[in-house]
């Protein structure tokens, strides 16, 4: 089976774009994502697009519709906040199967503001804040709360992951926000869901990001100057576990496909250069350094502590600044994170560059629930 | 039916697998795999854990667990009351429910990992739902 690698890629600057429809946004984003390539969309042999809040209304097609009708297939994707990789790894999936030389990857999200999740079935009554809740804040402070039951996580630690992140987005001009937040700003803001503040959830923005992706063959023949290697693409859903369908377990379905991730990729956690990694909320951050590898079981609050997963430390997390701070377009994420690494892997990240980055891991999680990995190598 | 015809029938179940407010006797029912024992919550008939077709069973969970994990909530929709406490707790004998932590400060200082709670009953914080109907919830409380 031939390699793949991605010749183009780029994503718009998170922001909020009223005046813009989904298909718009995508279409920006899959025109720069074609200019980066030096290629056209009659290059294109097909797209996979990945959209969630307009799951059922073709965005794939229409993106077409603004900028190509080429009669290509298109295949539209939805699941969750793993919603961009999964476009992502199906259409490295249609090159690993040799039906494409190069096909296009969208990732597109246009969002409202507040509370995500809990808006509970039409039957019955609310069960919000009679059964529990159900909103991401408080579903992502449980799983936080599961780690501090077992290790002793604090809230100081938990909050330092949004200083961190906050400060790496003032490096991105692509990141929604470039402010530094310290350690008391991060605490003492508006409580959402003990022990997640208002600066310790991910911004709701809109944003897309593309991807132009090449069989080896092509990519000879584009030449491999800038191409990226895709030595992992990998897709889990939830296994088995006692709590799972009462308090969504986000560790085992992370864990499986890291192992499934870098078993294909023929590396360990050790080699891994940079991660991107699903921070929806700063408490979520703390796990998956745990779950990808990053250090052993019970380290994570040490890792955050001692700055190991800052920039300039032992293996950067989120240097773009993350869903907290760049923004969480759900399904755009996925290709986003995608095109961080890969700029860093090129050496084209300018004052956040991870110097000397050869090998980068992407993470997203769609709670219900989906994990997404992609590992990504530098050619040249 | 009219609400007071409603109201002659009584409240409702405000999850399908609470059980016995006809009998005056509520509890929470689990479903149970004959094969590997993962309990579940709400009706089934293949097992999601080992793959085991009918072999589910109803059992009556205890009253009785453990508090897993938790989070206090501060921000929620638009006429929910809060600050309130959402809790995971782990009920004697399996089977994980979530729900509301009452009659304890939210605060996390007095809230411990593992304290004992019990299953309580009671109306529904007031909602009805659009026909007119009232509803018994399930809460948790520390164990007495």
């Amino acid at each position: 089976m031939s390699d793949v690698y991605v010749v183009g890629i780029d994503m718009i600057k998170f922001g909020r774009f009223p005046e813009k429809t989904v298909p718009q946004l995508g279409a920006k984003a899959a025109l720069m994502a074609l200019d980066d390539a030096d290629l056209a969309i009659q290059d294109m042999q097909a797209l996979y697009c990945g959209n969630l809040g307009q799951a059922s209304a073709m965005v794939g097609q229409r993106i077409l519709q603004e900028i190509g009708q080429t009669g290509i297939c298109v295949v539209n994707c939805a699941n969750a906040c793993a919603t961009g990789a999964t476009a992502f790894r199906e259409a490295w999936m249609s090159i690993k199967a040799g039906v494409y030389d190069v096909v296009l990857a969208v990732g597109v999200e246009q969002m409202g503001k507040g509370l995500l999740g809990g808006a509970g079935g039409a039957k019955g009554i609310s069960k919000e804040g009679l059964l529990g809740s159900s909103t991401m804040p408080a579903v992502f402070a449980e799983a936080g709360m599961e780690h501090t039951r077992q290790h002793g996580t604090t809230f100081e630690q938990f909050a330092k992951v949004s200083v961190k992140n906050h400060h790496h987005s003032t490096l991105n001009p692509k990141a929604m926000y470039q402010i530094e937040t310290p350690l008391e700003t991060v605490m003492n803001a508006e409580m959402i869901s003990y022990p997640n503040t208002k600066l310790m959830c991910s911004v709701n923005v809109d944003g897309a990001a593309a991807a132009v992706l090449v069989s080896e063959k092509k990519a000879k023949e584009l030449g491999m100057q800038r191409a990226v290697r895709v030595k992992a693409s990998v897709l889990t859903s939830d296994p088995y576990t006692n709590r799972d369908l009462v308090m969504p377990d986000v560790n085992a379905v992370t864990r499986r496909a890291a192992k499934e991730a870098y078993e294909m990729a023929s590396l360990g956690p050790e080699d891994i250069d940079l991660v991107e990694l699903h921070d929806c909320f700063a408490t979520a951050e703390i796990l998956h350094y745990e779950n990808l590898g990053l250090c052993k079981d019970g380290e994570a609050g040490r890792l955050i502590d001692e700055g190991e997963v800052a920039l300039g430390g032992r293996v950067p997390v989120n240097v773009s600044g993350g869903l907290l701070s760049k923004g969480h377009p759900l399904g755009a994420t996925g290709i986003a994170n995608i095109y961080e690494v890969s700029t860093h892997l090129r050496a084209e990240a300018e004052k956040r560059q991870v110097e000397g980055a050869k090998i980068g891991m992407t993470h997203v999680i769609g709670l219900g629930s989906a994990c997404g990995i992609h590992i990504l190598e530098k050619v040249v | 039916m009219s609400e007071s015809e409603q109201a002659a029938k009584g409240p409702l179940p405000v999850v399908s697998w609470l059980k016995g407010i006809d009998t005056d006797d509520p509890f929470l029912e689990g479903h149970k795999c004959g094969a590997c024992g993962a309990v579940f919550l709400g009706e089934r008939e293949v097992c999601s854990s080992c793959g085991t077709r009918n072999q589910m069973n109803a059992v009556r969970l205890p009253n009785k667990g453990r508090l897993y994990s938790y989070s206090i909530v501060h921000r929620s929709f638009p006429g929910v009351e809060v600050p309130y406490i959402s809790a995971i707790v782990d009920l004697d004998d399996g089977g994980t429910v979530k729900g509301n932590l009452i009659n304890i400060e939210p605060d996390p200082a007095n809230i411990s990992f593992d304290m004992p709670v019990e299953v309580v009953f009671g109306d529904a914080l007031g909602r009805k739902d659009r026909d007119g109907n009232s509803y018994i919830a399930y809460f948790f409380q520390p164990a007495t």
